[in-house]
């Protein structure tokens, strides 16, 4: 059987007359921006909060916060999505958990695959941060107490502003991750960008057309991206550090 | 704050079995997308690193394509795709099942790109002196990379390889877009037939957890030793 190709079905009529195959790509890929990007906030945050915590002298600390990056780290993203989507739900107290269920499905689907993205995605800036504030010369640390600052201004002021500057370059891969693991999202019926993909499969019968489609915008993304983070891994360049080329 | 949820666990013991053979299932995808994703990612390192430019860049190309585009993406499309080519390849009837075969033929595409940067950096971490030695031995470049480089470029990578395993299993979880019972898929299917998604996506979490922590914990002990040694 010979494959008949296709490229001006993208700019066919959809199905249900809501614009042009093209338009669902796009929708799809607006929604894989959007939950990727809001995800990606939530990671920065709660990630360098829980990666400062970890190399925090006290025990009760860094050990939960080492609890925390070990179970989001052993749980596959699947099964964490699936927590936050049926089960968390059901265990919150009534009312909220009613709160979220009265809400558009659209909603509870992004809110869930955005939350669950970001505190994945969080466990594993944390090991950056981790890693960036334990690359500090010893040093640093103690210039910063004997000149009589406090541990948590030592932090605020001397070790951390140094820490996040060495930590962009390995976050560049961390960011293009959230781009690729946000696709795990369409299981729970999200309509993002391989999702919108699936869907023009099972609407036109053109799978290859598609294929390509949604190749190329994940590749499109990883490009920006990459010239996005090489442009702030020069801004943020410490002078006389390794990777200063 | 666990709300008015009643639990109700009494669905897992009599599933047990069914849960056995999905894990079974993920080992098996796990393993051959090892082995798989291994050979053809040490193939991969190597032409890569080839002075043959144009075979230096398809591998490149292969590499970076399947490492920009989503895992997820890859299995759906070998489920809806690759059946159809096999069964006509292979002259099966149609219908047959070969939802197994052919995720874990997307699986060990998809490894293999990873496989192979590990590898490549293992390869690279090898002192240049050892190539040209073997090559004063009278060694051919093929016997020089067999028995000098890669033993080598191997024990240094053990620990990576390792730890990719443990995501890859992890990964393996993703079968389930394409309806195959492996462990989270079984699960879910335990947990949609009783209506007890809550407990079995909780159980399955924590399957996961004690199996992928443990193995962290071996690989990091293994590391350790590695290093003192």
């Amino acid at each position: 059987m010979e494959y008949q190709w296709n490229w001006g079905v993208f700019l066919l009529p959809s199905a249900v007359n809501d614009g042009t195959y093209l338009d669902w790509m796009f929708a799809g890929l607006k929604t894989t921006l959007a939950l990727s990007l809001s995800a990606w906030v939530i990671a920065l945050l709660v990630g360098a909060v829980v990666g400062v915590l970890r190399t925090a002298p006290h025990r009760g600390l860094s050990f939960a916060a080492t609890a925390y990056v070990e179970m989001f780290r052993n749980i596959p993203l699947l099964v964490q999505l699936f927590f936050w989507y049926f089960v968390l739900p059901e265990m919150l107290p009534a009312a909220v958990g009613d709160a979220f269920k009265a809400m558009n499905p659209v909603a509870q689907q992004f809110i869930a695959a955005m939350v669950c993205l970001g505190f994945f995605t969080s466990a594993r800036v944390a090991e950056q941060v981790r890693s960036g504030i334990n690359a500090l010369p010893r040093g640093q640390k103690n210039a910063g107490l004997a000149l009589g600052l406090t541990l948590p201004q030592t932090y605020r002021h001397v070790m951390l502003p140094m820490a996040f500057r060495l930590v962009v370059p390995p976050l560049t891969s961390e960011f293009l991750n959230v781009f690729k693991n946000s696709a795990v999202c369409s299981t729970i019926g999200l309509l993002e960008l391989a999702a919108q993909g699936r869907q023009l499969v099972d609407y036109t019968a053109q799978p290859y057309e598609s294929f390509v489609a949604v190749t190329v915008a994940y590749l499109a993304i990883n490009v920006v991206v990459m010239l996005l983070m090489r442009k702030t891994e020069a801004l943020v360049r410490v002078p006389g550090y390794l990777g200063g080329k | 704050m666990f709300g008015s949820y009643e639990f109700d666990w009494s669905s897992i013991p009599g599933s047990l079995n069914f849960l056995g053979q999905g894990l079974m299932v993920s080992l098996e995808i796990t393993a051959l997308a090892i082995v798989a994703g291994i050979v053809w990612g040490t193939l991969l390192a190597m032409a890569r690193l080839s002075s043959i430019k144009p075979l230096a860049w398809a591998a490149a190309g292969y590499v970076n394509l399947f490492r920009a585009i989503p895992l997820v993406m890859v299995l759906l499309w070998f489920f809806l795709i690759v059946p159809k080519f096999l069964e006509s390849f292979l002259g099966l009837p149609p219908g047959s099942d070969v939802r197994l075969a052919s995720a874990m033929i997307g699986f060990a595409l998809f490894e293999s790109a990873y496989y192979a940067e590990i590898i490549r950096a293992g390869i690279q971490s090898v002192p240049k002196g050892q190539l040209a030695a073997a090559h004063a031995l009278g060694m051919s470049y093929p016997q020089a990379m067999l028995h000098v480089v890669l033993p080598q470029a191997f024990r240094n990578m053990v620990p990576l390889l390792l730890t990719q395993a443990i995501i890859l299993f992890q990964d393996t979880s993703l079968v389930y877009v394409s309806a195959l019972a492996d462990f989270f898929g079984a699960a879910y299917k335990v947990g949609d037939r009783d209506g007890r998604l809550v407990e079995l996506v909780l159980f399955a979490g924590a399957v996961y957890f004690v199996l992928c922590f443990a193995a962290s914990q071996a690989v990091r002990h293994f590391q350790k030793r590695l290093q003192g040694a």
